[in-house]
């Protein structure tokens, strides 16, 4: 009888803990993650949903800002153009848990660009993978958060990434593993435009199709500057979709910052049988900072002060604009 | 001179996987279009749906590797040295190393012994390269036997670790009961002896051990040591045979800098022992192409030449 109590209240309480106390933690932005998830499209007219992802993605903006002001260092322009893509990923379209960050049927999404580490991070964060607070302290000595992310210290980050070009082949690793162990997780992988200059690249392009890896998904960061100037002049890369088309991957063209848009290709790209599917995301390069945007200068410097409080008086009057449609 | 008996590691090696394959399903092989020549050919056939035959493209497979390891698999990635290493440095330092991935780099065709490709394909660095990148286990297996178990040993112990064997067949020195013995990190005193020590790795152990047999002619006593680890290297070992013997040579198929004779003799200037040293190995150039045996001869690697030098050394 009292063992029949104990299991009831374990069941009750397991309830209890994951529809508030779990919620509440991972979801500080107070979206039903996880809830919706992948594989459930949204409703076309859920519209709040939507602008919620929006204010989630003009939050973490501010937190990129905050935290590359304090580190006096880092990349804001390509952190900022990869914020709706990594948002859309664990706000709404990957089976995680940051609970348990290593369950083995995860949905995983590998930073190949790994210089926006400062994104992931803060979405990582939000999501309640490690305290918000560390964020303050990136790229700081005795602190977890590395210039660029690292799988062994940092929970959360599936690989280690920073020297360009590795981290597609990474995840077809994980896809390949996912196939051999019929699991039914997803692979994401995000590679930055300039990134795609790498030899490694092509090798994996040319694997994930020959694989047939439908169960993996790649964004191009599409923001047509690389550190030296336009991607076109540095080493040109266009027609982006032809190639990577005749490399045999499934391509799809979306504004790299609307949700919506990034909502309706992920899950376009879960339908793909037997063929990898490349996004391709139109950014701009330093988006949501008037000054950041297109601005080949902020590549790799970070805000000083007065660039710190015009950009976040900036962001603020983003977030303000979008609570008062909620 | 009795002739000796002769296998080949690679052979040791892609039969060792197929046995591995049966005990572990987590073990996955990947090979760059080389599996005839690594022998991962024979697990490709025994477990197909395990072998990833990812093409001339290097760098991608050590990456792929690293993201399958990231997934509990025991990845076993094989090509040739030149390629295993120089060419996916990068992809090595940050997908191996620094993730702590428990990826098995296992290269053949090592050493000046590739012989007639020509410098090109000799891989005279891939220890020092390996060796330099924290977390790193670097192996050099002496014959098939030793190859067999360190093979054995890999697919057991977490972590990053590199192997390097040569191309051709080589004499055997452990038998079945030597098995026990071989430990990743733990040497091997092959013969024993009291005037010097020879310390030497990979398809060198042999020319020491006939050196050591033509020295005890002359009535020079030497010890062999075969260093199958080279990361971590066994210091303790070595200290022993600092006390016991009155000098030391490294030999190995492989450049001077940085390898075998690199750690041994970092090891020894920092413990401030003044014992007579010398390194035996590829001066600090590159070879050209011909038989093993010639190229032993030509660049210093040869019996003869371990002998010249431990007398030299002895005076």
């Amino acid at each position: 009888m009292n063992r029949v109590n104990l299991l009831i209240w374990i069941y009750m309480y397991s309830i209890y803990y994951k529809k508030y106390i779990h919620e509440k933690t991972i979801q500080g932005f107070n979206l039903h993650l996880g809830e919706k998830g992948r594989g459930e499209p949204l409703k076309r007219h859920d519209e709040e949903f939507i602008r919620k992802l929006d204010l989630t993605a003009v939050k973490i903006r501010k937190h990129i800002i905050e935290m590359l002001y304090l580190a006096k260092s880092g990349h804001p322009g390509g952190s900022l153009s990869a914020v709706e893509a990594i948002v859309t990923l664990y706000f709404y379209h990957m089976k995680h848990n940051p609970k348990d960050p290593q369950d083995p049927n995860r949905d995983r999404f590998v930073l190949s660009k790994g210089h926006a580490a400062p994104t992931l991070y803060a979405v990582l964060a939000e999501c309640g993978y490690f305290d918000v607070k560390e964020l303050n302290h990136l790229r700081q000595i005795n602190c977890m958060l590395q210039g660029h992310p690292v799988c062994t210290h940092i929970p959360g980050v599936e690989a280690s990434t920073g020297s360009l070009g590795h981290g597609l082949s990474f995840a077809i690793g994980i896809a390949l593993a996912g196939k051999l162990d019929k699991k039914d997780y997803r692979v994401y992988v995000m590679v930055g435009d300039g990134e795609t200059n790498e030899g490694q690249i092509w090798e994996a392009a040319s694997s994930a199709s020959h694989y047939k890896l439908d169960n993996l998904t790649a964004f191009i960061d599409r923001n047509f500057l690389q550190i030296d100037g336009n991607t076109e002049d540095v080493l040109r890369l266009e027609s982006v979709k032809d190639r990577w088309s005749s490399f045999g991957w499934h391509v799809i063209e979306v504004d790299g910052h609307d949700i919506e848009q990034i909502i309706d290709a992920l899950l376009s790209a879960n339908e793909q049988k037997n063929q990898p599917t490349m996004i391709i995301l139109n950014t701009v390069k330093g988006k949501g900072v008037s000054f950041m945007e297109n601005n080949v200068d902020f590549h790799g410097v970070p805000p000083n002060e007065m660039e710190y409080k015009l950009a976040m008086k900036e962001l603020e009057t983003a977030q303000k604009a979008l609570e008062a449609t909620l | 001179m009795k002739k000796k008996e002769m296998a080949n590691p690679r052979d040791a090696y892609g039969e060792t996987l197929v046995e591995l394959g049966k005990k572990h399903p987590n073990i996955v092989v990947l090979d760059a279009d080389l599996s005839k020549s690594t022998k991962t050919v024979l697990f490709a056939k025994k477990y197909p749906e395990r072998f990833f035959e990812m093409g001339i493209a290097e760098a991608n497979m050590i990456s792929a590797a690293a993201g399958l390891a990231s997934c509990g698999k025991i990845p076993f990635a094989s090509t040739f040295a030149v390629f295993a290493t120089g060419r996916v440095y990068d992809q090595i330092r940050i997908d191996v190393a620094y993730s702590e991935a428990n990826v098995k780099i296992f290269a053949t065709h090592g050493g000046i012994s590739v012989g007639k490709d020509g410098a090109s394909h000799q891989m005279i660095e891939d220890l020092t390269l390996m060796r330099v990148l924290p977390n790193m286990t670097v192996l050099a297996p002496s014959d098939a036997t030793q190859t067999k178990r360190l093979v054995e040993l890999m697919a057991v112990t977490k972590g990053p670790m590199y192997a390097r064997i040569g191309r051709a067949n080589a004499p055997v020195l452990y038998k079945k009961e030597d098995l026990r013995d071989i430990k990743i990190g733990k040497g091997l005193i092959t013969k024993d002896g009291s005037d010097v020590s020879i310390v030497a790795c990979g398809t060198m152990v042999d020319q020491a051990v006939d050196a050591h047999e033509q020295l005890a002619k002359e009535g020079v006593s030497a010890r062999v040591v075969d260093m199958h680890t080279i990361k971590p290297l066994d210091e303790k070992l070595l200290m022993k045979c600092v006390k016991e013997t009155n000098a030391m040579v490294t030999v190995e198929e492989h450049s001077i800098i940085g390898g075998l004779g690199g750690a041994v003799s970092e090891m020894l200037a920092e413990n401030a022992t003044a014992v007579p040293f010398k390194r035996i190995g590829v001066q600090d150039m590159f070879c050209e192409s011909g038989e093993p045996d010639e190229l032993f001869d030509k660049y210093g690697l040869s019996t003869p030449h371990i002998i010249k030098t431990v007398k030299t050394l002895l005076k």
